[in-house]
């Protein structure tokens, strides 16, 4: 049994995604108020009453989300920012869930957006970190791609994973993203597709990569009796871990930092996971979604291209697999894509997923992962949340 | 294996060169200490005096026992190339104009795992060796080599990229008269360089290099660093066509303030040693500028040859000693003017030469092949401060120990 804590009596509602635009004139201010206002409004609340407010942006600057309270008239008792990128959701979720059972507040909101102008993506690499600043993007400046172009290089030759698995796990978002009328990629994508395109870092061709744009996540944070009392579907939370700078001493990143919380993740929520009804990884390059199956103990490490290979997963295979087409086909909303998976994983079994709506999901793991300050990604998270259904 | 570069053709003058571009500029003040060793062609990382371990990227404390004692030491650079991809695009400009552009990530031997540049003929997950080099955007960067030399080694992209390799290069020795000027061409022309131009003051009066210079194939073209209209002139006529600049000039008598008995010989060595470096400056630095991305013969480096005690005076060339500290202090003006356009300001510094001006002198003293070999390969390995000989060695060890103490024993030494 886990020592911690349970997070019995909070659950989180209001999912809310603001259609993603690759250029937006925009700014991150304006991103972050439209998904405020929107899940506010579904649980029939004023601004004014707002008391906690969690917000995840990169692209706020020079404001903080302290500004961001006078800017948007918030008068918030607790106030959270989440500078963990790909993390940034399950992290957001599981501080608010922990206020809220303290009773600091009463009703978090976690946002996360941003905005995405011409010429942004290379102004924020410029300036991502020091570490890379120095010791990253000097060297060819391929971003994070040639970051996961080397991770990919590795890992195809420790563990004989091929272009065409990772292949796979692109085309069946590309298939589910179909459903989704807000993904940014229209077109159908097919294996040999994916196959034949235009190399970026090799191994990395067009397909793996995501596309940046601009957009905005949000969901609310509460006691349970408040959501019943609001008639808001919920989600209760089985289960988080959240790890940084997990195995310094690995020369390349072949694992993230679930495998050292794995054990507690999934005594925490009381099964295993065999009992998951869907998973939603963060999908920066298909590479890290591999490594999250493994880490997250769906399969041995190593054997993510042979579970990929044995699985279908799409919404309507046997294991449903970024439901919404995850940032791969929905594209990636800077902070907003360390939302995508927990927002998407809250319709679902909240039963409220419309066209991607998966039958019988009632338990989803969310995984986030991010921040490439050098070499690998350092912060990584995970969760289990729970609800009735569609 | 390098496919060895081949002579450009001749330049279409309606075409119009690279603009000049930078690759990232920007560090922090640690990873500066990169930069610092990377301009003297060293390998060095931080180490932690406490605990030992060897870091990277550079840090303000240590990763593993939090000391702020982080000194940088030379490092064993041989590590094994992890991984590797070839960047196909960039959103950077620089790196946009190059693709294809191979890098990797290497697992030191000393520890530490550093994203690197990667030659083009290292094997795959095989083993290598690091070289610190400045890129052109004057940063210390690291590139991955083989372990063990290969052909054309030195024409690889990448490593070209970095270095101011004379090979297929055209070269201005500003002075054809200084006494080691037919050793240093011979020496870039066995480096590859394909024309030498020789610059000669007061050219009615007998040159005793002429001939060898011109035996070499050289060009002898009339230039006089005292007279800006000289220097313009010449400028004008191969400004455009001039790929690295090697200041030879210089005026050199012996002696301090008193045996001077007056200021006159002094004005000279600052016409020529100051006020000449300026000249040259003002009238090739901004063609050079422009033609720092220009192909295969591309703009790339200005070299000063200056006495090591510009940087702490040696009394007995009291006054000479003085004017080369107010090139040395211009030196470093020029090199934060060139630094956006990527041309490379390498002084080499030296004790006393091998010649008539320093004949009362004892040994050691830099012969003219030490000096040559000096500049071709600060040049090939793409230096800043090159220390030519022993006495310059020595200096440098010194200076670093205790400037103070230095300047005390050259007083001594001076008035003994």
């Amino acid at each position: 049994m886990s020592r911690r804590q349970s997070y019995d009596g909070v659950v989180l509602a209001a999912p809310v995604t603001v259609p993603y635009v690759r250029y937006s004139t925009e700014t991150a201010h304006w991103w972050i108020a439209r998904a405020l206002r929107e899940t506010l409004r579904t649980a029939d609340l004023a601004p004014q009453d707002l008391d906690g407010f969690s917000v995840a942006s990169f692209t706020l600057f020079p404001d903080t989300p302290v500004g961001l309270t006078q800017h948007l008239g918030l008068s918030p008792r607790w106030l959270d920012s989440i500078p963990m990128g790909g993390a940034s959701g399950v992290v957001a979720l599981r501080r608010a869930a922990r206020a809220v059972q303290a009773g600091d507040a009463d009703i978090v909101a976690c946002v996360a957006g941003d905005a995405n102008h011409i010429d942004s993506f290379r102004r924020l690499l410029s300036s991502f970190s020091r570490f890379a600043m120095d010791a990253g993007y000097p060297y060819g400046f391929g971003g994070p791609n040639a970051n996961f172009a080397l991770l990919t290089d590795r890992y195809m030759q420790e563990y004989g994973a091929t272009r065409e698995d990772f292949g796979r796990i692109c085309v069946a978002q590309r298939a589910n993203a179909l459903r989704n009328p807000n993904a940014l990629m229209k077109k159908p994508l097919t294996l040999d597709q994916y196959l034949a395109a235009r190399p970026i870092a090799d191994p990395i061709a067009l397909f793996d990569c995501v596309m940046p744009c601009a957009g905005s996540e949000a969901f609310l944070v509460m006691r349970e009796d408040e959501a019943v009392r609001r008639s808001l579907p919920f989600a209760r939370i089985r289960s988080t871990i959240e790890r940084h700078n997990a195995h310094g001493g690995d020369p390349i990143q072949l694992r993230g930092g679930w495998t050292v919380d794995i054990d507690e993740f999934w005594d925490m929520a009381a099964c295993g996971p065999d009992d998951i009804d869907l998973l939603q990884t963060y999908d920066d390059y298909p590479v890290i979604s591999a490594m999250q199956i493994e880490d997250l103990g769906f399969c041995e490490k190593g054997a993510a291209r042979d579970f990929i290979r044995a699985h279908d997963l799409t919404i309507d295979g046997d294991f449903p697999h970024n439901t919404s087409g995850g940032q791969l086909s929905a594209g990636q909303a800077g902070a907003a894509g360390g939302f995508i998976g927990l927002v998407e994983a809250l319709r679902q079994v909240t039963g409220t997923a419309g066209p991607t709506q998966v039958p019988m999901a009632r338990r989803a793991a969310v995984a986030g992962f991010g921040m490439i300050n050098y070499d690998r990604g350092l912060c990584s998270a995970a969760a289990i949340i729970e609800g009735e259904g569609p | 294996m390098t496919d060895p570069l081949i002579p450009p053709p001749k330049k279409d003058p309606l075409k119009r060169s690279l603009s000049p571009t930078q690759p990232p500029a920007v560090r922090s003040r640690a990873a500066l200490g990169l930069t610092a060793a990377a301009a003297e062609g060293r390998f060095a990382l931080q180490t932690c005096v406490d605990c030992g371990t060897v870091q990277y990227p550079p840090r303000d404390a240590c990763c593993s026992c939090l000391s702020t004692d982080l000194p940088w030491r030379d490092t064993d650079p041989s590590g094994t190339l992890l991984a590797e991809t070839t960047v196909r695009t960039s959103v950077n400009p620089y790196f946009r104009e190059r693709t294809p552009w191979r890098m990797g990530s290497v697992h030191l031997d000393a520890g530490p795992v550093v994203i690197c540049h990667v030659h083009g003929d290292v094997t795959p997950r095989a083993r290598v060796r690091l070289r610190l080099m400045l890129d052109r955007a004057g940063q210390g960067v690291m590139i991955a080599l083989p372990p063990e030399r290969t052909d054309h080694m030195s024409d690889d992209p990448e490593l070209r990229a970095m270095s101011s390799d004379p090979r297929l290069r055209r070269i201005l020795i500003t002075d054809a008269r200084h006494p080691f000027a037919p050793t240093l061409a011979r020496a870039l022309l066995d480096a590859g360089a394909t024309a030498i131009f020789a610059g000669e003051p007061e050219t009615w009066l007998p040159n005793p290099n002429r001939a060898a210079l011109a035996d070499l194939g050289a060009d002898l073209l009339p230039l006089d660093v005292t007279d800006t209209k000289s220097v313009e002139r010449l400028a004008g006529e191969i400004g455009g066509k001039t790929d690295i600049l090697i200041n030879t000039a210089r005026f050199l008598r012996p002696g301090g303030v008193l045996a001077r008995g007056g200021t006159a010989v002094a004005r000279d060595e600052m016409e020529v040693n100051y006020l000449g470096l300026m000249r040259l400056a003002q009238a090739f630095g901004p063609a050079m500028c422009s033609r720092t991305a220009d192909g295969t013969n591309s703009a790339v480096a200005w070299v000063n040859l200056l006495s090591v005690h510009a940087i702490v005076n040696e009394p007995a060339y009291g006054c000479y000693n003085a004017s080369q500290a107010a090139a040395y202090g211009l030196s470093q003006s020029l090199r934060a003017e060139f630094r956006t356009a990527g041309l490379r300001v390498m002084n080499v510094f030296s004790g006393p030469m091998e010649e008539d001006w320093y004949q009362p002198l004892p040994p050691p003293k830099v012969t003219a092949q030490a000096l040559a070999r000096s500049v071709v390969s600060g040049l090939q390995d793409g230096l800043e401060d090159v220390w030519c000989g022993d006495v310059a060695h020595d200096f440098r060890d010194r200076f670093r120990q205790n400037p103070k103490v230095l300047e005390i024993e050259l007083a001594q030494e001076g008035g003994a």
